[in-house]
């Protein structure tokens, strides 16, 4: 089972995290930043494994890959398999590249709403559900498009907000 | 109100503008933050729904990457999520599933909205529903929606099915009896056609059977076939971790599955499957030799891969097979040893460990020598992580694989100058713990320990002053083994010791106090011997003596001058501000200085047991002391004014017996002689290593309340530091009495070795050159120290990889070494609890009702009747043996559950009542649980509970066939 999502950039600011098991807010960020502690000493290629069980308790793992500006790291238990975790990270990578066309940090950091919705249709309740990434695609424009239908009804404040912007 | 919800309405910051905020950072963070939660806060109270999601959507944004409550706001999701439009929906839900957990209150309000969500037509609202409950289904929750999930399951949109899938696991950890509901329609799912689904229901399984694997063997045939028929690499993995739980309880099944998991070995070209191949087959399989040879050959290509998550894997998946196949880890063992000095620490730490499991007593030398000369050039991390494996390698089983302790004691000397060291703690113990078990090793003890104590450099390193201790108490403690105690006494009160911390600087002064009384005993036991040609000497020396004499009577009033000034300071300001007279002090201190000088010049190093040597040897005490009489702490306090008491008690005699240099010397000499022997005595007893359960065999006096609440004590004494690490009097396991032969065989060791540590001495007293003799003539130029764990292998570390490899192949390969010339010596062993009883780990009892629902259902639902005749007639005997116990209460319960985890050997008999416990437990359980849900769905229980009684009826009829398994012949 996976029991946490986090994205942070390399500066340790957290642009994502989700959690599979309740932890309260301050424990969150709490948890963010001893991985961050962990993850930004270590150099370039060295394994993308860590171990977390000081962090996270007993039978948890880390994996974790870099790309660019982004630390991607899921936090997983023994039901996992480490490599397959990694192969996860791809494609939740590569579908956010596919949705925001060579994503980068910024299109995180505006796309907050999007990116649980895509991280939903591939994990649910910490179980790996989806793993092609253009069958999460699929799913993820449904529910923009339902979503846009929903709110378009309400169009004076999308007017307004979109004058505002 | 309404225009101010207008206004809200036209000027509401998006989540867009907020994050836009955000990072303008015009008036800081939390500034910002705090100015944006207020808003929040206005907004969220607005009647617009529109308003109000957004400005949900923003807090849930807030909460999550800044860290902000948002618990004050469940209500406000609760409303969010029962908007009518898909957005706002998602909004609520999204913060729902961020915040609520199960104390949440409002969750009991949420109950229909979820159900209503359930049924809905759009499939993206359901599994949004469904997502939420994944995350924080309540008993009562997973109790009341379990009928919606059911019908979900068995959707014929495989979208919503694999979340109604995903979903199971939580609600069956909730709610056990939903399985009675669920569990059957999940395992239709088994056969699913499609990947996605087939891929959710093997997750959940999973996960199911690594909290109790015995459960599901009843679908083994299932997962079987998933196994040889499944081209999905995800689904295969999963269903290899589930086998990798069956296998080890059913050798049937393990011989089955093997065939399959091999090919899947040889055909398989994706690493992550590869390495659950290699996995399940170490963990599991590794009776099965082909099947190992095969899994070793595959981790022998991820070792000599050049991606390092591979290699890590690889020896992980080695480290695994080490109790087992040691084989392995020969075979390659050059990349092992290759591996410890990788750049990667995963890896480096991986083999560390391969390493040290290949440690046996032919080789720990050998390989510790290797590794303490990695450790040497290591990042202090991995340096620390070699030693702590060294030392709790070597000190596992009461040091079971050391032979050789003069030389384990020798290395735990230079590790503890190794300059990253800091394992001080460990070290430390196995030091003292070592001298108390084993008698030989004492003197290279002493030796090791006089080497560290006489080095002032290592006084400055806080991580060593653990070990300094040890070192003192070991030397004090074995002084009898020492050749030149007046050395060690010099050591143990150098003025750096000034650097120690007071419960350190304490065991300093004990050990010192033992050290004179040994000095003083051997020269009085000299002066028996031959007390004769007493006189003789005393002539011979006289003017010597006499010299040393004048010097020290100037010393001793000079000292009682200070100290006496220092008791009326101290009578005047009791405490802190004595900086005034401090000054006076150093005058007398310089005046005393120079004359212990001269006097110690005389003869302390060469005639160790002349009168006068042992008259510099008080002085010198007594001078180093003196400042510690108004020491603050009170242990160092207390011990030095007691060695200065006694040294003040020696004194009134020695001067006089000086003086008349007749026979009435003896009678005084018998005086002190009955006065050290006394306390020869007190410290002649020998400590023992003590029973773990030694406390236990103390009666609790009567009267005594151990278990009252102290709560109120902490405030009162919060400031006062119980004393840490204190050594208890053990019954003196060993007769003990100096063993001459070993002493005069380990002087002459000793004092070829000490050769190289007196320079360093010398340069120390040269340092210090006013407290300490003129030394010896070895003395060179340099005025320095040399640092304190200088680098002195440095030189032949080069090419460390292959070097390492060349000693490991040595070591490795020999594994019939004769060193072990020397037979091991007595290693004191207690007969019971010398190491804490390992506490097994406990497998989660707290899920029994969720297994034996799990278990109800698959022999109730099982169509195979030779499986389900034995699963019948075997539980329903246990359960009667449970209903039998029923009146037993809780205590008893738990008592024998405990009893079952220890006993887990799990042959026959074993198991079988264990499974009484388990169903007793139950059956209690289940009986409460059974009554509330009745309340809920009546129709829907009865019928499920009038076909299990039927079960159990029938089950009692064939009731003696007593079978434990439940793999049905399909596998046979």
């Amino acid at each position: 089972m996976i029991r946490a999502v986090i994205v942070m950039n390399t500066q340790g600011k957290p642009r994502f995290a989700k959690f599979y098991d309740f932890q309260p807010v301050e424990k969150q960020q709490e948890l963010i930043r001893s991985v961050y502690g962990v993850l930004c000493s270590r150099a370039e290629n060295v394994s993308n494994f860590v171990e977390t069980e000081s962090i996270f308790g007993p039978d948890s793992r880390l994996v974790y890959k870099h790309f660019a500006t982004l630390y991607f790291v899921l936090v997983f238990n023994s039901s996992e398999n480490e490599l397959a975790m990694l192969d996860l990270i791809q494609v939740f990578v590569e579908t956010l590249d596919k949705c925001f066309r060579n994503v980068c940090e910024l299109d995180l950091v505006f796309n907050y709403s999007k990116m649980h919705t895509i991280l939903d249709e591939i994990i649910s309740g910490g179980q790996v559900l989806e793993t092609s990434s253009s069958e999460v695609m699929k799913a993820v424009e449904e529910i923009s498009k339902l979503e846009t239908a929903s709110n378009s009804i309400n169009f004076v404040s999308k007017t307004v907000s979109g004058w505002r912007g | 109100m309404a225009g101010s919800s207008l206004m809200d309405t036209l000027f509401q910051r998006t989540l867009d503008d907020l994050i836009k905020g955000l990072r303008l950072q015009l008036i800081g963070e939390s500034a910002f933050i705090s100015k944006a939660m207020d808003e929040i806060r206005r907004e969220i109270k607005s009647t617009d729904p529109q308003t109000k999601s957004t400005a949900l959507q923003k807090l849930s944004y807030l909460s999550s990457l800044h860290g902000i409550d948002m618990n004050w706001a469940a209500f406000h999701v609760v409303e969010v999520m029962s908007s009518s439009r898909f957005a706002q929906k998602k909004i609520g839900y999204l913060a729902a599933s961020q915040s609520f957990h199960e104390a949440t209150p409002v969750l009991l309000l949420i109950t229909n909205q979820l159900r209503k969500d359930l049924t809905s037509t759009n499939e993206f609202e359901v599994s949004l529903a469904l997502d939420c409950l994944s995350r924080f289904a309540t008993v009562d929750l997973a109790r009341d929606l379990t009928p919606e999930i059911f019908t979900l399951l068995s959707s014929s949109k495989a979208f919503v099915r694999k979340k109604a899938i995903g979903v199971v696991l939580r609600v069956f950890g909730k709610y056990p009896d939903a399985v009675r509901v669920c569990f059957k329609r999940l395992v239709e799912n088994l056969e699913s056609s499609d990947p996605r689904i087939l891929s959710a229901v093997v997750g959940v399984f999973c996960e199911l059977a690594s909290q109790d694997p015995r459960s599901y063997l009843p679908l083994a045939p299932e997962f079987y076939k998933i196994l040889a028929d499944s081209k999905n690499n995800w689904v295969l993995i999963k269903v290899l971790k589930i086998f990798k739980n069956l296998a080890p309880l059913e050798p049937r099944l393990a011989r089955k599955i093997v065939e399959p998991i091999t090919e899947h070995m040889r055909r398989t070209g994706a690493k992550s499957l590869m390495f659950e191949c290699i996995r399940t087959v170490v963990t599991s399989l590794s009776d099965f030799e082909s099947a190992v040879r095969l899994a070793v050959e595959r981790t022998r290509e991820f070792l000599v891969d050049d991606d390092p998550n591979l290699k890590y894997l690889g020896l992980h998946a080695l480290s695994i097979l080490v109790p087992k196949h040691s084989w392995a880890v020969l075979e390659n063992k050059e990349v092992v040893i290759k591996s410890l000095s990788d750049v990667d620490p995963n890896v480096k730490l991986e083999s560390l460990r391969l390493v040290m499991a290949m440690v046996s007593d032919n080789n720990v030398a050998e390989i510790c020598r290797v590794l303490v000369n990695l450790a040497l050039k290591s990042d202090p991390e991995f340096c620390n992580e070699i030693l702590g494996s060294i030392l709790a390698t070597c000190g596992e089983n009461v040091y079971e694989i050391i032979i050789d302790f003069e030389w384990y004691v020798s290395l735990l000397g230079e590790m503890s100058r190794i300059p990253h060291c800091r394992k001080g703690e460990e070290i430390e113990n196995q030091l003292i713990d070592i001298g108390m078990r084993v008698k030989d090793a004492r003197p290279t003890l002493v030796m090791v320990g006089r080497d560290l104590l006489i080095d002032p450099a290592l006084l400055g390193n806080p991580f060593m002053h653990r070990i300094l201790s040890a070192a003192a108490w070991v030397t004090g403690e074995y002084v009898q083994f020492s050749v030149k105690p007046f050395e060690l006494l010099e050591a143990l009160l150098q003025p750096r010791s000034n650097l120690l911390p007071p419960s350190v600087r304490a065991v300093y002064v004990q050990s010192a106090f033992k050290v004179m009384i040994f000095c003083l005993n051997s020269y009085i036991q000299e002066q028996n011997i031959d007390s004769s040609s007493y006189v003789d000497t005393l002539v011979e020396n006289g003017s010597e003596s006499i010299s040393a004499r004048e010097c020290q009577d100037a010393s001793a009033s000079a000292s009682y001058y200070a100290s006496d000034v220092r008791e009326q300071v101290e009578e005047f300001n009791p405490r802190g501000s004595n900086q005034p007279p401090k000054v006076t002090f150093a005058e007398n201190d310089r005046e005393t200085m120079s004359c212990v000088q001269t006097c110690t010049s005389a003869s302390l190093e060469d005639s160790s047991s002349s009168l006068g040597s042992i008259v510099e040897l008080l002085n010198f005490i007594q001078f180093s002391l003196g400042p510690l009489t108004w020491s603050h702490d009170v242990e160092l306090l207390e011990r030095s004014r007691n060695l200065l008491n006694f040294i003040e008690l020696i004194r009134q005699q020695i001067p006089d017996s000086l003086n008349e240099k007749d026979g009435s010397s003896e009678m005084e000499l018998a005086e002190i002689s009955k006065i050290v022997e006394l306390i020869l005595d007190a410290f002649s007893d020998d400590f023992g290593p003590v029973s773990i359960n030694a406390q236990e065999r103390v009666p609790i006096p009567e009267g005594l309340i151990l278990k009252e609440n102290l709560d109120d004590l902490e405030m009162i004494c919060s400031d006062i530091q119980l004393p840490k690490g204190s050594y208890s009097f053990g019954n003196s396991l060993f007769e003990e009495r100096a063993d001459s032969s070993i002493l005069s065989q380990q002087s002459q060791q000793e004092s070829e070795s000490s050769n190289a540590t007196t320079s360093l001495l010398s340069e120390h007293r040269k340092r210090h050159g006013l407290y300490y003799l003129p030394s010896d003539k070895t003395d060179d130029g340099s005025n320095d120290y040399p640092p304190a764990n200088e680098l002195k292998l440095q030189d032949n570390l080069h090419d460390d990889a292959a070097h390492l490899v060349k000693l490991a192949e040595r070591s490795l390969a020999l594994k019939k070494k004769s060193n072990s010339a020397k037979p091991r010596p007595v290693v004191v062993r207690l007969d019971e609890g010398d190491e804490l009883p390992v506490t097994r780990k406990k497998p989660q009892l707290n899920d029994e009702q969720l297994s034996d629902a799990v278990r109800d259902v698959l022999v109730g639902s099982d169509a195979r009747p030779t499986s389900s005749q034995a699963n019948q007639s075997s539980k329903p005997s246990s359960r009667r043996k449970g209903k039998e116990k029923q009146n037993a209460d809780n205590l008893s319960e738990s008592k024998e559950n405990l009893g079952d985890v220890e006993e887990q050997s799990s042959n026959m008999v074993d198991t079988r009542s264990r499974r009484t416990h388990r169903h007793h437990g139950k059956d209690g359980k289940q009986g409460s649980l059974e009554k509330k849900s009745e309340k809920k769905d009546q129709a829907h229980k009865k019928g499920k509970r009038h076909s299990r009684q039927k079960a159990k009826q029938s089950g009692d009829a064939s009731l003696p066939v007593a079978s434990r398994t439940v793999i049905p012949d399909f596998l046979l």
